[in-house]
């Protein structure tokens, strides 16, 4: 789970890491209103969103006056940003951060993550920050320290001190940068976060060393035992089809073609994907019902799968283990009734029961199609969606 | 011979009184699974589907010579089940539990590290639906009939995806010598090149499959042990060809977040390390009947 910049510098504060002096704003008003609470001449309106590449999608915007304050908010405020993150349906700014304007005299690039290589956290910094790490990695890798922590003891000072010193900080930051690096990596661990990440770290014209950007990401997994970021969440940053999804506890993804897909298991949904793939066709989401599909929980899958508008054609891969071929059908047969769906259905089911489950579509007398394989489930819901659009095509 | 587990391993259940662990206990019996007991916490005594329950695993070590777990425990606990049983000289752990926090599986596999590499515990896991020798034992959660024996070793993250290809194979009357699952998950017990060194060893296998996935180094390294160490053919099907870059496809491991990671990056290395490449999903049966006739 991402949160936003301005979440991410209060988690940090509170582990002895220096931001700007900043305030959160939804409105034109508060956001003047912040300016006005905050010292000096300069003043940065930063959008906040979940997606790197603010900067170059126009979402950071620095002000000399109050008006172009009010001006900034304006154009961001409601705006939807389009970065290289997130996509060409990007992602709605519905608050900004006003944060007083920093005279930046280096930038370093600083970041704690969970290795799955090594199973441990490891720490990476450099200290030409400001750029994309993964650039950097590319140019001069050299740059880059990598530090790793040893679980049972956690990170040490003379690591912290050897990081800083990567960095390039001068003997009097020293402390400070310290208690830094010690505070992202606590907030990590005490939080059940799977990345700090603060680029660019920065030393200011008098020599102060601050976050001038903050990124968390926290496990989702671990979100049961730390209620305080669960409450982070922020769903207009998410799709809204993912959400309707996990508030029914099911697992969905959205993807941008038009063939709606439910499936169990996060491993045959991928495979699936592929077949479509491969067949021709562009999946538009899938959905995982997971174990133990009741009819209820079919249902409510397949109102799910034809909520996006865009799904021409709708397949079912069930390979049934601890979920029953039976159930599933009856779900499906269920589903189909209570919607009154309109567009072409393919089904294969396989494994418990499989018999006993095709029994119940056959017998639905519902224009369900079905097949026996992976192969043939993908071109059929192909041909299915090709015909649909014929059709629509010609109704035009 | 099998891999892991064969008809004496002696196995215990791990959250055996509770709903799903009861489940699916009973269903490995029915499969003829040896399942000698289970641990409940403060239901020691008591019996439960005609096994013994005990308060520790300790105790079900002790008392029945327990070598194997399988763990059904909630997330919330479930790591410290795996230490628990690791502690208490279980060989071999399966922990089925879907929803294990990260760091607690770094913990994990930290505590795991501090035995000596004779008297570790090889677990296998979490989030994965198990490990099948057919015919002889079954510690998971898998339709078990959809499993023949024979002389193929099928190592994989998915479940459904292994059903697949099981169900592929026995189509075309192939069998498997052991199925593992070794979970979706970022951090996990065991990798592919893990397994793949002790099918390498089992006289019983002829052939290895590996199901792979975007997200995470592992399918490479394997690559690498199997051109280097490997005197079997392995081959491979990679899932995820069509996922966006940066995006959690289900299972939490399966996020591409680095060079390499991709699924047509991972079958483009695999290829010239000299892996079979099953081309799609539904060609995972046939490329191994292929592997098969020329060998």
């Amino acid at each position: 789970m991402d949160i936003h910049e301005y979440q991410a510098k209060e988690i940090l504060m509170r582990y002895g890491v220096k931001t700007a002096e900043g305030g959160l704003a939804y409105t034109i008003e508060e956001s003047v209103q912040r300016a006005r609470e905050i010292d000096g001449n300069v003043w940065v309106v930063k959008a906040q969103i979940h997606s790197g590449g603010r900067g170059k999608a126009g979402g950071i915007k620095v002000c000399r006056t109050h008006d172009e304050v009010r001006a900034a908010a304006e154009e961001l405020l409601g705006k939807i940003l389009v970065t290289r993150q997130t996509g060409a349906v990007g992602k709605v700014c519905t608050r900004v951060y006003v944060e007083a304007g920093t005279h930046i005299a280096r930038e370093m690039y600083l970041c704690f993550l969970i290795d799955r290589s090594s199973e441990r956290i490891v720490m990476i910094g450099s200290g030409q920050g400001g750029m994309e790490i993964e650039e950097l990695a590319h140019t001069n890798p050299q740059a880059i320290k990598k530090i790793f922590i040893e679980p049972a003891v956690g990170l040490q000072d003379f690591q912290a001190r050897e990081m800083a010193f990567a960095l390039g900080v001068e003997a009097a930051q020293l402390p400070h940068a310290v208690k830094t690096i010690r505070g992202c990596y606590r907030a990590l661990r005490d939080l059940d976060a799977s990345m700090v990440e603060i680029n660019p770290l920065v030393i200011t014209g008098s020599g102060e060393l601050i976050a001038l950007d903050a990124k968390m990401s926290f496990d989702e997994n671990a979100l049961f035992r730390r209620h305080e970021v669960a409450e982070l969440r922020d769903k207009t940053q998410a799709d809204p089809r993912e959400v309707a999804a996990s508030d029914h506890g099911l697992s969905y993804i959205g993807l941008n073609g038009d063939i709606g897909c439910m499936i169990n298991g996060a491993g045959l949904a991928m495979a699936t994907m592929d077949m479509i793939k491969l067949a021709g066709g562009e999946p538009a989401n899938f959905l995982d019902v997971g174990g133990g599909a009741s009819a209820e929980r079919t249902e409510k899958a397949f109102r799910l799968v034809l909520a996006d508008k865009g799904v021409k054609a709708m397949l079912v891969n069930i390979f049934a283990g601890i979920n029953r071929c039976d159930w599933i059908a009856q779900g499906v047969v269920q589903a189909v009734r209570n919607i009154d769906m309109k567009i072409p259905l393919v089904v294969r089911l396989s494994g418990t029961n499989v018999e006993e489950g095709q029994r119940i579509i056959a017998e639905s007398g519902l224009p369900i199609i079905t097949a026996g394989t992976l192969a043939e489930a993908a071109e059929k819901v192909v041909q299915a969606r090709n015909g649909a659009v014929a059709e629509e095509c010609k109704g035009i | 011979m099998a891999i892991l587990i064969d008809e004496n391993t002696r196995i215990i259940v791990q959250g055996f009184t509770g709903k799903i662990g009861t489940f699916h206990a009973q269903d490995m019996i029915n499969y003829g699974s040896n399942i000698v007991g289970g641990v409940t916490p403060g239901k020691g005594g008591q019996q439960h589907l005609g096994r013994p329950v005990f308060n520790t695993v300790k105790e079900a070590v002790q008392q029945v010579g327990a070598n194997a777990s399988i763990v059904f425990v909630p997330p919330a606990f479930a790591a410290d089940s795996i230490m628990e049983a690791a502690d208490a000289g279980i060989k071999y752990c399966v922990a089925i539990t879907d929803g294990i926090p990260t760091q607690d599986m770094m913990t994990v596999k930290n505590f795991l590290r501090r035995f000596p590499i004779e008297e570790r515990m090889v677990l296998t896991g979490p989030n994965c639906a198990g490990t099948i020798s057919p015919g002889r034992a079954m510690l998971g959660i898998m339709p078990g009939h959809i499993y023949m024996t024979g002389d193929v070793g099928v190592v994989g993250r998915s479940g459904t995806l292994g059903y697949e290809a099981a169900d592929q194979m026995r189509t075309l009357g192939i069998g498997i010598s052991t199925s593992v699952g070794i979970g979706g998950d970022p951090i996990i017990g065991s990798s592919h090149r893990d397994i793949l060194e002790r099918f390498e060893e089992d006289p019983e296998t002829k052939v290895v499959v590996m199901i792979g996935e975007i997200g995470g180094p592992q399918e490479v390294e394997a690559g690498i042990f199997s051109r280097d160490h490997m005197s079997k053919p392995l081959v491979a099907y990679i899932a995820g060809l069509t996922a966006p870059e940066g995006r959690r496809m289900g299972h939490a491991g399966a996020i591409i977040s680095a060079a390499g990671e991709s699924a047509a990056e991972k079958v483009a290395i695999l290829k010239e390390l000299g892996v079979t490449i099953s081309p799609t999903p539904s060609a995972i049966g046939e490329t191994v009947a292929k592997v098969l006739a020329k060998m």
